[in-house]
Formats: C-alpha cells, sequence, structure tokens
C-alpha cells in the first residue's frame, strides 16, 4: 500500500525527517507516536502533499505510485486522506454543499457516476448517524465557529464519505473527552477492510485503547528509532518516551 | 444552491478563451461615425420621436459639451476619443417583425451561443425577455400574458410610441439629463432600451428579463431603461450582458432609472460578463453606467444586486433615493476584477423620507492585477428620522499584485439616524486551499467553491436562474487566477 524509503526533509533548511523507512500493507493499521516536534504532523503532511517541505531525498510509494509526483488533489483521487490535526474554516460554504462536491470529485477522479443530490443525502445521513453528528451541524459553513471535538468528528464524516484506502488521521484525538474519543475510533473501526490502512498519529497511548494497532512505530528526531506492537505503545505510556529512549 | 459537479463541468468546457468571442454577421443601419447635433437629430428621426423628446436629447447634448470626463474615480484609461465613434446602429431587418420566425437567423444562433432561450420551455423558463441586440430590439415574447395584467414591458422605442405620457411623465425625473457626464451622453444619444410599467395593485407574476449584446465594431452602446412600479405592485428584473471579443475597446454608457410608488417594490438583479480584456490587458469593455431608484411613495423599497465580472473598466454606483417615508434600500454587489480589470463600484442611499432603511452588502474580488474599489455614500438628510443604514464591505485578495480599496463617504445630518459600517480585506489562505485539495478539488475548483462561500450572502438574493449562471461565472472569471 504505502513504503516510504529513506525519507530525508527540510523545511527552511532545517532537517525535520532525517531518513525515515515504513511500509504499511494492507488492512494494517499502524500507529505513529513521539514527542513533540519529532516530525510526526511533517510526515502527514509530506504524506498528502502540502507545499513548504523540501524532499532532501528518500521515496513514497503508494499504490506502486511515485506519491511524490503527484499533486495533493490527485493523491486525494487515488485514495490518500489526511484527517487535519487543525482543520480550517471555510465561511460561506455550506458542509454539504462541500461533502458533495468532495465526493464527487474524488468519483470523477476514478471515473465513476458522480451522486445526484437524493443519493448523496441518503449516504451522508447514515453516515453521519453512524458517528452521531448532527445534521444542523453539515448545514453550517464547514467547520465555521465549531468546537475542537466537532471539527474532528466533521474530520472522521468526511473519511467515511471519501471511503479512502490510506487515511491519516493526524492527532485526531487531542482536545477530545472520551465520548468523542470513542465515537471516533468506532467510525475508524468500521471502516477497517482487507483493502484499507490506517495510519494514527498520536501523542498518547489513549486512543489506542480503542484502535488496535497491528504496529507502532516511535518518531524521535526525525528517525523511527523503535517499531513493536501495541505491547509498545503500553510500554511508552508507562516509561515515557525518555525511558525508551 | 450548490455548485454541484454539472456545475463545475460546464466550466471546464468553457476553456481560458472567453466563450462569447464571436460576432454576428449582419448588416447594421449606422449613422456617420462621430458626435454632433445632426446626429442626434437622426437618431431621434429614425425613432420617429416626438418633439419634446427631441428638444430633450438636444438639451442634454448642449450640456454634454460643457461637460468634463470625471477623473474622481480609481479607474485609469487612455483618453476616450468621441469623435471617432459610431452613435447609432441598428441590425436591418428585411422586413418588419411580427413574429420571432421572423428574426434573422444570424441573430437568433448568435443567442443560441450565448446560450439564451428564446422561448419558454428552455433554460431561463418562465422569463420573458425583451432582447435588445446592440441597440434596437428584436423580439419580445410574453407580450400578450403581461398585458392582459396591464404590464407593460416592451422596447423603450415602442414605448416612445405607444405610451408617450408615462415616458414624458418619468423620462429624467431620477437621472436628468444634466447628472454626470456619462448620463447626460447617454441622455443625448440613447439608441433603445427596455420599458417597463406595473399599474397598481399589480405583482408581475415572472421574472422580466433583458439580454443586452453589443456587436458592431466601434458602436458604443446607450442604453436606457425605465421601470415604473405603480403603488402596490410589484417585479423583479433581470439584465443579462454578454458581448463578444474586440480588440477595441468598446464603450458602454447606460442608464437606468427605478420608480416605485407608495407600497411598491423593485428588485433589479444584473450580472454583467462583457468582455474583460485579455491577460496582458488588452481590449474589453468600458462600462460607465448610471443605475438610479427613487422610491417616490411610502413604504416602498427597491433592491439592486449586481455580480460584475466582466468589463475591463467598470464605474457603477447603483442607487436609492429614499423618498418616501419607511421606504427601503437595498444593495448587493459582487465584483471581480482579474488580469488587468478595474472596478470602481458602490451605491448610495440617499434618506430623505422618515423611518427610511438601507442595507449595504459588497463584496469584492481582486486577482491577478485587477484593482478593485468600492465607493459608497451613505446620507442622512435633516427630515430623514431614524433613518437606518447597515454597511458591510468585505474584500478579498488572490495573489500579490491585486488591490482592494474601500471608499465610504457617511454623511449624517440627522441625530435619530444609527449608521453601521463594517469593513473587511482577506486573502484565500493557503491552509484553506490546501484543505480542498486535500479532499480532491482541483485549484480551480477550490478557488470557485471558497469565493462562492465568500460571496454568498449577495448570491442568495438573486433569483435562483441567474445564481447558477452567476457561480459558473464567478468560476470562470478567476480561471487561471492560482497556480
Amino acid at each position: 500500500m504505502l513504503k516510504i524509503e529513506n525519507l530525508h526533509i527540510n523545511v527552511e533548511n532545517k532537517k525535520i525527517l532525517q531518513g525515515v523507512n515504513l511500509e504499511i500493507k494492507p488492512n494494517e493499521i499502524h500507529a505513529i507516536m513521539g514527542p513533540n516536534g519529532s516530525g510526526k504532523s511533517t510526515l502527514a503532511n509530506v504524506l498528502s502533499g502540502k507545499e513548504g517541505y523540501q524532499i532532501k531525498k528518500g521515496k513514497i510509494t503508494f499504490l506502486k505510485k511515485n506519491l511524490l509526483n503527484l499533486e495533493p488533489e490527485t493523491r486525494a483521487g487515488e485514495g490518500l486522506f489526511l484527517a487535519f490535526q487543525y482543520p480550517v474554516e471555510i465561511p460561506g460554504v455550506s458542509g454539504m454543499n462541500f461533502l458533495r462536491t468532495t465526493v464527487n470529485s474524488v468519483r470523477k477522479y476514478n471515473k465513476q457516476k458522480e451522486l445526484d443530490g437524493v443519493n448523496f443525502l441518503k449516504i451522508l445521513r447514515k453516515k453521519a448517524k453512524f458517528i452521531k453528528m448532527d445534521e444542523k451541524l453539515i448545514k453550517r459553513s464547514v467547520n465555521t465557529g465549531f468546537s475542537g471535538g466537532e471539527k474532528k468528528r466533521s474530520e472522521i464524516l468526511q473519511m467515511s464519505l471519501l471511503e479512502p484506502k490510506l487515511a491519516i488521521l493526524d492527532e485526531t484525538d487531542s482536545g477530545l473527552d472520551i465520548d468523542a474519543l470513542k465515537i471516533v475510533a468506532n467510525g475508524v473501526n468500521n471502516l477497517k477492510n482487507k483493502n484499507r490502512s490506517f495510519l494514527i498519529i498520536t501523542h498518547y497511548q489513549r486512543l489506542l485503547n480503542y484502535i488496535i494497532p497491528d504496529k507502532v512505530h516511535i518518531l524521535s528526531k526525525g528517525k523511527i528509532i523503535k517499531s513493536g506492537d501495541k505491547k509498545l505503545a503500553i510500554e511508552l505510556e508507562e516509561k515515557g518516551y525518555e525511558g525508551i529512549m | 444552491m450548490s455548485i454541484d459537479t454539472r456545475t463545475k463541468k460546464t466550466v471546464k468546457s468553457i476553456t481560458e478563451k472567453y466563450k462569447y468571442g464571436f460576432t454576428t454577421d449582419i448588416d447594421s443601419d449606422k449613422a456617420p461615425k462621430g458626435l454632433n447635433e445632426d446626429i442626434v437629430k437622426l437618431i431621434s428621426k429614425k425613432k420617429n420621436e416626438p418633439k419634446w423628446l427631441l428638444d430633450w436629447r438636444l438639451k442634454a447634448f448642449r450640456a454634454w459639451t460643457k461637460m468634463e470626463e470625471p477623473n474622481w474615480s480609481m479607474v485609469k484609461f487612455p483618453k476616450i476619443n468621441y469623435q471617432d465613434r459610431y452613435y447609432y446602429s441598428a441590425p436591418k431587418p428585411k422586413k418588419k417583425l411580427k413574429s420571432l420566425n421572423e428574426v434573422d437567423p444570424a441573430i437568433l444562433s448568435t443567442y443560441e451561443k450565448l446560450g439564451i432561450p428564446l422561448e419558454e420551455q428552455k433554460r431561463l423558463a418562465g422569463v420573458a425577455v425583451d432582447y435588445v441586440f446592440d441597440s434596437t430590439s428584436v423580439a419580445t415574447t410574453f407580450k400578450d400574458k403581461l398585458s392582459k395584467l396591464g404590464i407593460i414591458f416592451c422596447s423603450f422605442s415602442e414605448a416612445v410610441q405607444k405610451n408617450p405620457e408615462l415616458i414624458k411623465k418619468y423620462l429624467g425625473t431620477v437621472i436628468p439629463y444634466t447628472d454626470n457626464y456619462f448620463a447626460t451622453l447617454n441622455s443625448a444619444v440613447f439608441s433603445d432600451g427596455s420599458f417597463v410599467y406595473i399599474p397598481p395593485g399589480v405583482r408581475c407574476p415572472m421574472e422580466l428579463s433583458t439580454y443586452f449584446r453589443i456587436n458592431a465594431k466601434n458602436t458604443g452602446q446607450f442604453e436606457r431603461t425605465l421601470i415604473i412600479a405603480d403603488k402596490n405592485s410589484y417585479v423583479s428584473y433581470l439584465e443579462g450582458c454578454t458581448a463578444p471579443m474586440r480588440d477595441e475597446n468598446q464603450l458602454h454608457a447606460a442608464c437606468v432609472e427605478l420608480i416605485t410608488l407608495d407600497n411598491a417594490e423593485i428588485k433589479y438583479s444584473t450580472v454583467q460578463n462583457w468582455y474583460p480584456g485579455d491577460e496582458k490587458g488588452k481590449g474589453g469593455v468600458y462600462n460607465f453606467v448610471t443605475k438610479r431608484g427613487a422610491c417616490r411613495g411610502n413604504n416602498s423599497k427597491i433592491s439592486w444586486t449586481q455580480v460584475e465580472t466582466g468589463s475591463a473598466i467598470t464605474w457603477k454606483y447603483p442607487s436609492c433615493i429614499l423618498q418616501g417615508d419607511n421606504s427601503i434600500g437595498e444593495f448587493y454587489s459582487v465584483a471581480i476584477t482579474n488580469n488587468f480589470q478595474q472596478a470602481d463600484t458602490g451605491t448610495k442611499m440617499i434618506h430623505l423620507g422618515k423611518n427610511t432603511k438601507s442595507t449595504i452588502i459588497s463584496k469584492g474580488i481582486s486577482a491577478g492585477n485587477g484593482q478593485n474599489t468600492y465607493r459608497g455614500l451613505v446620507r442622512i438628510g435633516p427630515n430623514a428620522n431614524n433613518g437606518r443604514n447597515y454597511t458591510q464591505c468585505d474584500s478579498l485578495l488572490i495573489g500579490n499584485r491585486c488591490g482592494a480599496h474601500t471608499i465610504p463617504y457617511i454623511e449624517v445630518n440627522n441625530q435619530s439616524a444609527k449608521v453601521e459600517h463594517e469593513a473587511t480585506t482577506s486573502k484565500i489562505s493557503e491552509d484553506q486551499m490546501f484543505y480542498c485539495r486535500q479532499r480532491g478539488l482541483d485549484q480551480e475548483n477550490a478557488v470557485s467553491l471558497i469565493v462562492n462561500g465568500f460571496c454568498k450572502e449577495v448570491l442568495k438574493e438573486l433569483p435562483m436562474e441567474f445564481a447558477v449562471e452567476a457561480q459558473k461565472l464567478l468560476g470562470i472569471s478567476l480561471e487561471g487566477s492560482v497556480g
């Protein structure tokens, strides 16, 4: 699914990632944990194609394509989804309109028939209900005036509508109370299938109680210094980053 | 109203090239170049006008010769040689037209390319259209249905023949012939336009619509529109404009006068997408328009909504004179300037009556090297007790070479008045763009989505058919502005 080889990334000539290697196979859930400033969000942004990152070395292959050559919207079309740490507000654009436009853009890219309003609404209602998202919220402008939890839930709704092949969750758990956390985890677990993978970026082990990862990696100073299974996250919780490193 | 993918597809099918860049080959009946009293007389004679109207034109012409082109606006353009232009041009009809079947097929096919249907079943279903081709009205539909209600909707020239008393009573009463350089020029040489009269107590059952189109080379277009809503009546009027591509700058100086009597309401909507010039700023229409409405009656209302995406230069201030007590004026505007377009647009709200209210919502979008100015006046007269105004001016910048300017004038002469002014300037953020692209939208669709969101408060004021077209136009106008 995704293969990262010896990835070196600079931001304004400062070395952020210094030789990251990672392979995610279909139907796997990987978690990346690491202290502040270790390069977790940089990795998410580079994978999704955000500008402002200098690729010094390395290669990323996504579904046999050279990911770094693709525009962000092409990556989305190919099935890469990023749940943002800080989802941006788009005033005046109703969530309903935004969601349908994005879903149909991705469908169009994949040469699928675009959904009309009625069919889209049916699907939307079902998925919104599953993650307990109020329909009133969807009618409002995208993320505008949403609470932190509402924004994160909206990201999960988008993920479930776009049905990506690889979903990257960038600290989706931060700022969520325990109920919201369970809903988010539920949303992810519900989407699990043999053709889909997840990369979960988080500070805390907490989320991993609800989403059981196949692999856990610890990122520190731009490198993956330790990989293991779910036990590694628990060990980390007990010993702290210092203890592990 | 959603920008659905079908809309986006249509936008995509219209490439960078201006869609309406073609000309129709029909013989024009042209007056010689230049402007003098003889030309004014010729125009009046061609129209078989009564003497009082010719005299009015001549007074305007004489006033115009003593006036100077205004230079206070933010728009810059090379000096116009007013003598090097044609002031009258009409498509030559083979014979007098009785029905649409007799309309020149070249003209009909032009409208087809523009996507304007001549019959009600098509796109603007339920809309009676009075087409103005260059300067002469070509065909009017729905006349029967409207005339049963006593509504008059016809070309200005026709109204001069059939309803001279109404023209004489109202023409020039909102925009006097001495008003300003361009309005005065228009008063002297106006060739045609639309006339609407809604009798007392009648609610016009359909949106009335005119498509203006500049076609003949070097022909200034001087439309004159007059709309009167008599007591307790209502009408919604749509004006849409497209013009073919030309290298020469084309001059357009229209006048629109609106009058509402007691409890009457006029809603006037414009989508202007005339040729804006190319990416280097070559060509494009000069659009110097005077639009003004008078709320003469108590409890009357005039609402202007405009979406200005075209023209190299837009100089336009649709205004309301709130004479009647409790009368309401509204101005909703979206103006886009891309490449080298310049717009200096806004409104004037003149509060004279008691308890008069006005609302101004202006959305300016600048991209490329575009310059966009909001210029507005809110004046509360000494007798306008409890006058209220709310103004909101938002500017959106795309890129680093464009400009946005806001110039509000506020004059309050009554202590009981309340005037509010809010203004914001923002840029489309990289984060917003990236967010949309991560969800699968390409750059242009992302800009179009964000801009449509920015303009939502104005677009929702447009009648439905227009709103869809306007959304497409916003996308087309901003093509090439990012990336």
